[in-house]
């Protein structure tokens, strides 16, 4: 059962509500997503650690019901 | 022997090993193929890992990293990330230090 779109952005932005999240639906499937996330909270932290985030975000979804979710972070005032 | 302890040895036993869906030659799926490109671009010798092999290795390397997705690159027994991290790496010119790495 793919997510849509609202329900992948509401999921990370209650985990992050600063997060600036541009998600983009690949395939027109629901399925296959492609997002990038900016937000404070990555500062300082690995990319792992990061990532890590964003599937506590989705509360186990990841690797589930989202098989493909391409995740960019961006740690909000780092230099780009 | 646990998948665990299989997991184990291989990072233990490989400089870098590629835990992936299918095989280098022969990737049964978009991201995994990508890392194994990647790898490929640098010249770099892997060990890949078919993790569709069994179930229980399909699941139990998701436990061992603490990680939802496969593929899984792993340098010196080290977790470097899934396809998005090695894509980020890559193009933040940053892979190619880490793989020197595995060749000492």
């Amino acid at each position: 059962m793919p997510l849509p779109k609202e329900t992948i952005e509401q999921m990370i932005k209650e985990a992050l509500p600063d997060a600036n999240i541009e998600l983009e639906d690949l395939a027109d499937d629901n399925d296959h997503y492609a997002v990038t996330i900016t937000s404070s909270a990555f500062r300082g932290k690995g990319r792992i650690e990061q990532h890590r985030m964003i599937f506590d975000a989705l509360k186990g979804r990841m690797g589930n019901e989202l098989h493909a979710l391409a995740i960019k972070t961006v740690a909000a005032g780092e230099d780009e | 022997m646990s998948v665990h302890q299989f997991i184990q040895d291989t990072i233990d036993q490989n400089p870098v090993v590629l835990f992936m869906k299918g095989e280098a030659m022969a990737p049964m799926c978009g991201f995994s193929a990508y890392v194994a490109r990647v790898l490929q671009h640098y010249g770099v010798e892997f060990k890949d890992v078919n993790v569709l092999e069994t179930e229980e290795l399909r699941q139990g390397i998701k436990d061992f990293t603490n990680w939802p997705t496969i593929p899984q690159l792993y340098v010196n027994g080290e977790f470097i990330g899934g396809a998005d991290i090695v894509r980020d790496m890559h193009e933040e010119d940053e892979l190619a230090a880490v793989l020197k790495k595995a060749e000492e």
